[in-house]
């Protein structure tokens, strides 16, 4: 192995002071000396490998149209920006704030999820603010996820959920959504279903939680409230808490309707609920969102929270809170962002699902979020040339961002070892893009045959 | 139907409504809880601040500034705030590349040596969360890591939620009664020679320390430092207040000792070094076989530390990388500034009867109440302030908090001040101090 000149200096000097004489030329021993031995906690064994670290920076090519990362390239709501340069400018919003949130945020949250709920919400008491949803997925884990614990995850799940139930010791148990019986192609995602008897036999005595997500990333599929009373009556049957990754809820495209599993019977009591300002306010890269439940369960969340990083930075929490008193005051109207989000986002999806079939692509068109998943199946684009350890997504998107300029994610990223066959002909988009992306878009796509390669 | 009155008894309790039935019947009947929380529920600070908060005090308890960051980092974040659609999204997760280039150079000339900035630094949501991914990327079930007392009451928790063993050792003032500065209160060598075990995996050092306010010498470190060599242990060095040091005192970096930088993973914070505590930016730096681990961490935890606040953070950096040392830095304005309050404190505390330790560096003062002392079962130090912000209305925070169990009792007799507010608040404080003749107290 090579050794970096200073480690070679410092040895030498090492054995000087030892008083051994005369110093060796630098063996493999006392590069030892001086290397440290000790290796990563076992928590994090096998947990470095990362979709993302993979493919953004192949994306980050300024030449390659990018739908891979779920952000968005158009503005955020101006007020929101607008609520933020005002709240750097007061002194007190530059300083620490409350730990578990900034106490007109929590408040805000208590209003909103209150109504959306028909329940009275304890702001300080049913609420926590963390850094992302990302920050209350790992507070929930952290918090309620023992060694030997068994947590279900229903596939395609986002990526970070198997790693974050690992690290809390526990095992992750996969279940995957599925085509109804007898659907060969699928064209929307209220298409894949979960099989009863399959998720009942996935609970036991171990089971500590099942993890659910809806508006589901990467399908969009929106659980319909008998799916969310199926897996209602399961947790209340076999005793288990639901963690609800409820990021994408505004987003609820024309027909359907999100359903908060934490309202059913019997289910607030064993639900932590979770949202993102960045989802919610187009503005991922605040990095704020929130758990709420129970007393009894949020507690340990904010235990959790006290002892990782205490607090979220004040200004952007001051914004989020206008932002949603804003927001709030205006909630089933049109203007309201919660919706007119959702009534753009529905015209993009819809131009995304076109322009994917005209480069023959089979889209799944999706319920909510804003993500779309296509079948490349019927391309039959030949990639035996690729790395074969590698599944057909994998390589298919290497391809594309090499050959067509243009970034999606394999959906095999979002799913174990045993459904990567189910997966891998899929190609995840992300299509919250401004006009410009999505023309774009469209020229490679419209064009594909054209280009191809024999 | 009539609901039917049920009567369940469940330890001591007897429900009896069938509503109440309902309730008892989707409570988990196993532990809620993960084991890792266990002992580490309480918190000095959820306690205090709220006391402080409660009873309207004049807070020199918390430490933060009362005053606003410097007009230039202000600035930066207004800018970044009305920048372009990406300030707003996502950067890259283990830090945003203007904000890693620009501590890359910075730290690296501090250093003298070429600091990596893709694989030696790590971005957090402040120095807090830096140090909760070392603990959590190095620390395994039953290994030990030395803390020296007294300690940011932080690491004890977060080494205990790691599976850790905490193993304490105190800085003691040099012989009774006249131990009137931070640099009075020292490691005995021996002592902590005698905490290394082969089962220490890693040792924190807080330097400038908080509370104390000790700026640990050359000597002081070289004597750790060849501990860490000879038993291959980590160095976790919290270095937050490196830039508020005090009458020439020098702050030095342990990882720029000998064999050092391979081991220690040297953290910071933009909230101390910009008077931005709210914006929680930190870092940590180190070698990329460590700090390799603690992405895995990051990127298993919280993933992105927010945007525009790093973008704002390495334009403050930039220009104090361009003007440091010169009179238009703020790493010098700073300490100037704290030095004219640190001194105001001390006199007034001296001047009416209590004896306070002047800090070498950082933003605390702690000062000796034996002399009012007697014996109870709460610590003394808890009673006193909470006495104090009741019945003066003045916040401050009891010492024996940043002591281990086993060493609290030696350590009740000080409370912690915070100078870094600004001149009205000290005014006030000081008001509050004068009035109260506290020799009407022996």
């Amino acid at each position: 192995m090579t050794v970096a000149p200073q480690a070679l200096r410092r040895c030498a000097a090492a054995w000087r002071l030892s008083g051994r004489s005369p110093a060796p030329p630098c063996s493999c021993s006392a590069v030892r000396m001086a290397t440290f031995r000790h290796k990563n906690a076992k928590r994090i064994e096998g947990l470095d490998k990362n979709v993302w670290v993979a493919f953004t920076s192949v994306a980050a090519d300024p030449t390659v149209v990018n739908l891979g990362q779920g952000y968005p390239d158009v503005p955020p709501p101006s007020y929101v920006k607008e609520g933020l340069a005002q709240a750097a400018r007061v002194d007190r919003m530059n300083q620490y704030t409350r730990g578990f949130g900034h106490p007109s945020l929590v408040k805000a949250l208590s209003q909103v999820y209150g109504t959306v709920c028909g329940r009275q919400l304890d702001p300080f008491k049913e609420i926590l603010v963390t850094v992302g949803g990302y920050g209350s997925l790992f507070s929930c884990m952290q918090a309620l996820v023992d060694e030997g614990d068994e947590v279900i995850i229903i596939e395609p799940f986002f990526d970070c959920y198997v790693p974050m139930v690992r690290m809390a010791g526990a095992k992750p148990v996969l279940i995957p959504l599925r085509p109804k019986s007898g659907m060969k192609t699928t064209s929307s995602s209220a298409d894949w279903v979960l099989d009863q008897e399959e998720l009942a036999s996935k609970f036991n005595s171990k089971t500590k939680a099942i993890l659910i997500n809806t508006p589901n990333n990467p399908l969009g599929k929106i659980f319909a409230r008998e799916e969310l009373q199926a897996i209602a009556d399961l947790c209340i049957k076999h005793d288990t808490l639901c963690f609800s990754d409820e990021v994408y809820e505004w987003l609820v495209y024309r027909g359907h309707q999100h359903v908060k599993i934490a309202t059913l019977p019997g289910m607030w009591e064993r639900t932590v609920t979770i949202g993102s300002a960045g989802k919610t306010f187009s503005v991922t890269g605040w990095k704020l969102g929130w758990s709420i439940g129970p007393e009894h369960l949020v507690r340990h969340l904010q235990t959790v929270w006290q002892n990782t990083l205490y607090t979220c930075p004040t200004p952007l929490q001051e914004a989020v809170a206008q932002g949603l008193q804003k927001d709030f005051q205006r909630m089933g109207r049109p203007d309201c962002y919660f919706s007119s989000l959702a009534a753009e986002l529905e015209a993009k999806r819809d131009r995304m699902a076109g322009i994917l079939c005209s480069a023959g692509m089979a889209p799944v068109v999706p319920e909510g979020g804003y993500f779309m998943i296509a079948d490349v199946t019927a391309l039959n684009q030949d990639l035996s040339h690729m790395q074969e350890d590698e599944p057909y997504d994998y390589r298919f998107n290497k391809w594309m961002i090499k050959e067509k300029k243009l970034a999606g994610i394999p959906m095999t990223a979002f799913c174990g070892d045993d459904t990567k066959r189910q997966f891998e002909k899929y190609i995840r988009f992300c299509f919250i893009k401004q006009d410009a992306t999505l023309d774009a878009a469209e020229a490679i796509l419209k064009n594909w045959s054209q280009q191809t390669s024999v | 139907v009539a609901p039917w009155r049920v009567g369940i008894q469940t330890g001591n309790l007897l429900i009896t409504d069938v509503s109440c039935f309902t309730l008892f019947q989707v409570t988990m009947s196993r532990q809620l809880h993960a084991r890792r929380l266990e002992g580490i529920d309480k918190n000095i600070w959820v306690e205090f601040t709220q006391l402080a908060a409660d009873y309207k005090a004049v807070n020199l308890g918390q430490g933060f500034p009362d005053f606003s960051p410097p007009a230039f980092i202000q600035e930066a974040f207004c800018k970044a705030v009305g920048g372009g659609c990406t300030m707003h999204q996502y950067t890259r997760a283990f830090g945003h590349p203007p904000l890693v280039k620009i501590l890359a150079k910075f730290f690296g000339r501090v250093l003298g040596r070429d600091i990596d900035p893709w694989e030696d630094i790590l971005v957090t949501v402040g120095a807090y969360e830096a140090l909760f991914c070392s603990f959590q990327a190095l620390i395994d079930e039953g290994d030990e890591v030395i803390i020296i007392e007294p300690f940011f009451d932080c690491y004890q928790p977060m080494v205990k939620m790691a599976g850790g063993t905490a193993v304490y050792v105190p800085l003691r003032p040099v012989s009774s009664g006249m131990a009137l500065s931070s640099a009075d209160w020292i490691l005995s060598p021996e002592e902590l020679e005698g905490k290394f075990t082969p089962r220490t995996k890693a040792i924190v050092i807080n330097t400038p320390n908080n509370p104390l306010g000790k700026v640990f010498q050359k000597e002081e470190l070289q004597v750790i430092a060849d501990l860490c060599v000879k038993h291959d242990v980590v160095c976790i060095s919290d270095e937050v207040y490196e830039w508020l040091t005090y009458d020439g005192a020098k702050h030095v970096k342990i990882a720029s000792l000998p064999g050092m930088w391979e081991r220690t993973v040297t953290i910071g914070s933009a909230g101390k070094t910009f008077s931005a505590t709210g914006w929680k930016v930190g870092w940590a730096v180190g070698p990329r076989r460590v700090m390799t681990h603690l992405k895995t961490v990051h990127q298993n935890s919280i993933y992105h530390s927010a945007t525009a606040a790093q973008e704002a953070v390495a334009v403050g950096f930039q220009r104090e990388y361009d003007c440091f040392g010169t009179k238009e830095s703020y790493l010098k304005q700073l300490p100037e500034m704290l030095h004219h309050k640190r001194l105001r404190l001390a006199q007034c505390l001296q001047s009416v009867g209590l004896q306070p330790i002047l800090p070498q560096g950082g933003y605390f003062m702690i000062a000796d109440i034996s002399s009012l002392s007697d014996a109870q079962d709460e610590p003394y130090d808890y009673r006193f302030v909470k006495w104090l912000i009741k019945e003066k209305g003045l916040a401050t925070i009891p010492v024996s908090a940043f002591y281990s169990p086993e060493h609290q009792k030696d350590f009740q007799n000080y409370i912690r001040f915070c100078f870094v507010k600004e001149n009205a608040t000290l005014n006030a404080a000081e008001e509050i101090l004068k009035q109260w003749n506290i020799r009407e107290l022996k």
